[in-house]
């Protein structure tokens, strides 16, 4: 569940991102944000697990007032939401393996439990191969899948994918989407902020489109909208 | 595609840590160590240096502090009594000398007593002192102990004043010279241990603050992933505590084995002055002990401070 009432954002450097958001997603739904590049699209989801903070307005992520939200319970928030970045934000000196286990070590999951988890995933996005590679030997659609992984490995109640096909070739990027499908049919909320007309047009979903900072269109079965 | 589910999973946060967590620390602090490269032989060197001089000192300074101890049992006050006294003179002049609040024991020495020890003092020339037993020019004296061995100067300067005192000895300079000296030597070795113990912790909180600094982007990762600040900082505390513990190997090697060289070399040497230096089994092990725990203790230190300001990502 997340529940925004007129949240604004201003970033220190005095960029206003956002203005006047009200947002309501329910637990399990799949939605896609779009928009022109510098519409606020990251900002919007960031907000959503306090990579950024609002600057007004209330935000609630199931049932925690973000407002009220002390420092030390943000990690609390953040367990319960996959996330995959727009830079993928893997750790660099670790292999993927280890990349994707760190999602489970923080929550002190058994070693069998993780090892097996692990390797559930990396079938998953089809990197097991890779399992031993550190990032930098990797390719970016590689990376992004490694993200998706790390992502998905705790069964998060809610995932926010930061275009998460950017860097995918077709085929593979459908292969990410039917994940995506999967585990959203299995009640996990999905937010996918994207460029991809394609996918949008083929796999219809609710569409939240952002422009300058604000939501200008709020569609249950959407297109994209913009000619790319 | 398949999404397995698995049967226990909560993604709630434990705010006590499980045990395999820490071996989970204990595995990333040790391979940090590994990663990290120069910079780990850069701390450890910090390390090394620091303990082999404080080593050096509480070696030292503890060695000098039993000196003194031994130095301050052993002050005493020689009182010589008048060759004019009778007995009863010195029967009174003992009970006052025991009467003396600070006074401890009270001995007498007979001058035969007096010559003797004087004859065995020398040694081979000593005997040409046996000439004067028939007609013994020394004093007879009383040995007097105060329980404060700082007590001493005051003690000596009142008997001073009795009744059929002749002289009252106690190597005046000697005794103030060496009370005085121990205890700035104490004094300026604690300063000097402190001092350096604290330029170490700077030392490493210092390097460990380098590598936190490249590091800073991947705690922030780690964050955004649901890690709390006390799960980024475990491996930080125990690489921190593995770099002291390292640093304290070779100080603990030198001054056990130094210590045990000179122990060995010096013992037969000054067997015969009042310096006796501390035996090696303990002492040794107690100092290798003690090393190892500062280096510890300066590792965790420096991992602490260090860490705490990184942790506001
Ligand atoms: N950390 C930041 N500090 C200052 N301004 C920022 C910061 N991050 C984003 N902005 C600004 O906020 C606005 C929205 O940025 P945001 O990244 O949310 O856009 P976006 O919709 O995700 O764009 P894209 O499609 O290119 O990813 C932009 O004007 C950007 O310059
Ligand atoms: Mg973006």
């Amino acid at each position: 569940m997340i529940e925004m009432k007129d949240v604004n954002k201003t970033y220190p450097n005095g960029v206003t991102a956002l203005q006047g958001i009200d947002l309501s997603i329910a637990q399990g739904e799949f939605v896609y944000i779009v928009g022109p590049s510098g519409a606020g699209k990251s900002t919007l989801v960031g907000m959503m697990f306090r990579e950024e903070k609002h600057t007004s307005g209330s935000i609630t992520i199931n049932g925690i007032d973000l407002n009220k939200l002390k420092e030390r319970k943000v990690p609390q928030l953040r367990r319960n939401i996959g996330v995959v970045y727009q830079d993928f934000k893997l750790l660099p000196r670790l292999t993927v393996y280890e990349n994707i286990a760190f999602a489970l070590e923080v929550l002190e999951e058994s070693p069998k439990n993780i090892k097996k988890r692990v390797m559930e995933v990396l079938d998953l996005v089809k990197l097991k191969n890779k399992a031993r590679h550190i990032p930098d030997q990797l390719s970016g659609g590689e990376q992004q899948r490694v993200s998706i992984a790390r992502a998905i490995v705790n069964h998060p109640k809610m995932m926010i994918a930061d275009e998460p096909t950017g860097n995918l070739d077709p085929d593979t990027s459908w292969d990410i989407m039917q994940i995506f499908e999967e585990i959203n049919a299995k009640g996990t909320t999905v937010i996918m902020a994207t460029h991809s007309k394609e996918i949008v047009n083929t796999i219809r979903k609710r569409v939240i489109a952002v422009e300058s900072g604000r939501i200008v269109r709020d569609e249950s079965r959407g297109e994209y909208g913009y000619e790319i | 595609m398949k999404v397995a589910v698995l049967s226990v999973m909560k993604a709630g946060v434990n705010t006590v840590m499980k045990f395999r967590t820490l071996g989970r620390h204990a595995r990333e602090g040790g391979k940090n160590i590994y990663r990290n490269g120069w910079m780990t032989v850069a701390s450890v060197g910090a390390v090394t240096t620091t303990l082999i001089l404080v080593g050096v000192f509480i070696a030292l300074m503890l060695n000098l502090n039993q000196i003194a101890t031994n130095v301050e049992k052993d002050v005493e006050i020689k009182v010589l009594v008048e060759l004019t006294a009778e007995e009863g003179q010195i029967e009174d002049l003992e009970s006052k000398l025991k009467d003396i609040p600070e006074v401890e024991s009270v001995n007498f020495s007979s001058k035969e007593d007096e010559l003797n020890r004087l004859i065995e003092s020398m040694g081979e020339e000593g005997q040409a002192w046996e000439l004067f037993e028939q007609d013994n020019p020394l004093n007879d004296a009383f040995v007097v102990k105060t329980t404060d061995p700082n007590d001493t100067f005051d003690v000596a300067e009142n008997i001073k004043n009795f009744d059929y005192v002749n002289e009252v000895n106690y190597g005046q300079q000697v005794v103030e010279k060496l009370l005085s000296f121990t205890k700035y030597a104490r004094y300026i070795g604690a300063a000097l241990i402190i001092g350096l113990v604290f330029t170490a912790i700077f030392l490493i909180s210092n390097t460990i603050k380098l590598t936190i600094m490249a590091r800073s982007k991947e705690i922030g990762i780690m964050k955004l992933v649901g890690a709390t600040n006390s799960f980024i900082r475990w491996p930080f505390f125990i690489e921190g505590m593995l770099l002291g513990v390292l640093g304290s190997l070779i100080p603990i090697g030198a001054t056990v084995g130094g210590y045990y060289y000179l122990y060995n070399n010096l013992r037969d040497k000054i067997q015969f002055t009042f310096v006796e230096l501390l035996p090696f089994n303990p002492f040794a092990w107690q100092l290798a002990l003690i090393l190892l725990s500062i280096g510890a203790f300066i590792g965790v230190w420096g991992s602490v401070m260090s860490v705490r300001k990184f942790l506001k990502v």
